[in-house]
């Protein structure tokens, strides 16, 4: 016992130091490697309101970018508006589509803390569960997507970056659909890879990038990049591609974020599967 | 003493928020990460007890994980690099120990001195900090250049700290 005791007074400062590092590493891997630790920062009111403060101020120093990409997006939107158009053939009516059902609805947002330089990234909303943001939604912008909701709280939401070192985006080209996984190596932020895409691709330099539809983050056909290099390493059995991502990730302001209307269904329906294959083992 | 404590206590408040508001922000480059809040942990004094250093070292850590989105990774860090403090000033002590009223600045122990300890400090943090972000070794040459390269940042800020807040002795 005593010999128990000279021990702990002799190495008390090691002992100290265990206790803390096993404390911090606690924190961090019980954190999910501190994905959830994002939803902690940007939950917290206390950063959520030092944030909204800062990027109230910042907002004033990129306004003519934000009102160039929002004016396009209204043009874009114009496009398909009613009003664009005129009726050639007098002699239809308008019939209740059943054909068609709206699977996407988006939600507007706008960022309130965003990184880029470091290896694992994340974009901080200010759309929450109040507003019907939900874990695992894509989020897109004007130009392209930005990323995949990680955790909500209240009144704001935690985004993984497409700059993060676990994100992995399926995208395909858009002239043949063939499709891989979209990576980000780490250093530039405007440039990300493209794996696992199949040698019969007719990939050309300078093609664009969409998003492939699979998974249930984004709908088919977002801008992701385009093409800047490619090539079939040594040993492998596919392309790999340098992929120029179309969205500025430094200049981020007003995003959307993606809510899939049947997600629960394909959701219940994979559960379904997954027990049935469980029962037959 | 109390005067000692008010400095220090606003060296913290400063460089946590510099760190957390701005730096945090700050894109200078891919692979470009500086960390000035470490020169608060090295501006500690000599006579501090190690286990006092380390405490103050944990909770700074944990100040600027709130900041950073990242529970654990600047406290784990910054807790090695608190507990290996006081070794790293063993082993670069003067042969005649340090002066009663020294501080770890330029001003009072040297270029020598200063950037080697510095160097180490920054080093062992950046270190452990940058590993423990990708969480593996995978990567391991690009997160060592990543080392290397926020260390020498905030090498560069500590250093030019140095110069516009703290005036020479000799002046006076």
């Amino acid at each position: 016992m005593r010999n128990l005791l000279v021990f702990l007074v002799r190495n008390y400062l090691v002992l100290l130091f265990l206790l803390l590092e096993g404390l911090s590493m606690y924190f961090l891997v019980q954190h999910n490697v501190f994905q959830r630790a994002a939803a902690v920062s940007a939950a917290n009111s206390f950063t959520g309101s030092i944030y909204e403060t800062r990027s109230n101020f910042t907002a004033y120093l990129n306004l003519k970018d934000q009102n160039e990409m929002l004016n396009h997006q209204l043009a874009a939107l114009l496009n398909r508006d009613r009003g664009s158009f005129i009726a050639f053939n007098t002699a239809t009516t308008n019939v209740n589509d059943t054909v068609y059902r709206q699977r996407y609805q988006y939600l507007t947002a706008e960022v309130v803390d965003n990184s880029v330089s470091l290896r694992s990234n994340y974009i901080i909303l200010d759309r929450g569960s109040k507003q019907g943001v939900a874990p695992d939604m894509g989020v897109i912008g004007a130009s392209g997507i930005i990323g995949i909701v990680r955790e909500v709280s209240d009144n704001f939401c935690v985004v993984m970056s497409v700059l993060h070192k676990d994100t992995k985006i399926s995208a395909s080209v858009k002239k043949d659909g063939t499709f891989g996984q979209l990576l980000w190596s780490g250093g530039d932020y405007r440039t990300a890879d493209l794996i696992d895409l199949p040698t019969h691709s007719k990939i050309a330099n300078g093609d664009t990038l969409v998003t492939s539809g699979l998974g249930d983050a984004f709908p088919q056909g977002v801008a992701v990049g385009v093409v800047k290099n490619f090539e079939k390493k040594a040993g492998d059995k596919t392309y790999t591609v340098e992929v120029q991502l179309t969205t500025d990730f430094r200049k981020l302001k007003h995003v959307l974020v993606i809510k899939d209307l049947f997600r629960e269904e394909i959701q219940q329906l994979k559960q379904r599967v997954i027990e049935s294959d469980n029962n037959a083992k | 003493m109390l005067n000692e404590i008010v400095r220090h206590s606003i060296r913290f408040f400063v460089l946590v928020l510099v760190q957390g508001l701005i730096l945090k922000n700050m894109d200078v480059a891919p692979y470009v990460n500086p960390f000035i809040y470490l020169l608060f942990l090295m501006q500690l004094p000599f006579d501090m007890p190690p286990w006092l250093v380390m405490l103050i070292a944990f909770v700074t850590g944990f100040f600027v994980d709130v900041f950073y989105g990242t529970i654990g990774m600047h406290m784990a860090a910054s807790t090695l690099v608190g507990f290996m403090r006081s070794r790293i000033l063993k082993m670069l002590s003067p042969r005649d120990d340090y002066e009663f009223s020294a501080q770890p600045t330029v001003q009072d122990m040297g270029w020598v001195w200063f950037l080697t300890y510095a160097g180490i400090f920054i080093f062992i943090h950046h270190f452990c900090l940058f590993y423990l972000e990708m969480f593996s070794f995978r990567e391991f040459f690009s997160t060592f250049l990543r080392v290397l390269i926020s260390g020498m940042a905030t090498m560069l800020l500590v250093v030019v700290t140095q110069f516009l807040f703290y005036r020479s002795k000799k002046a006076l």
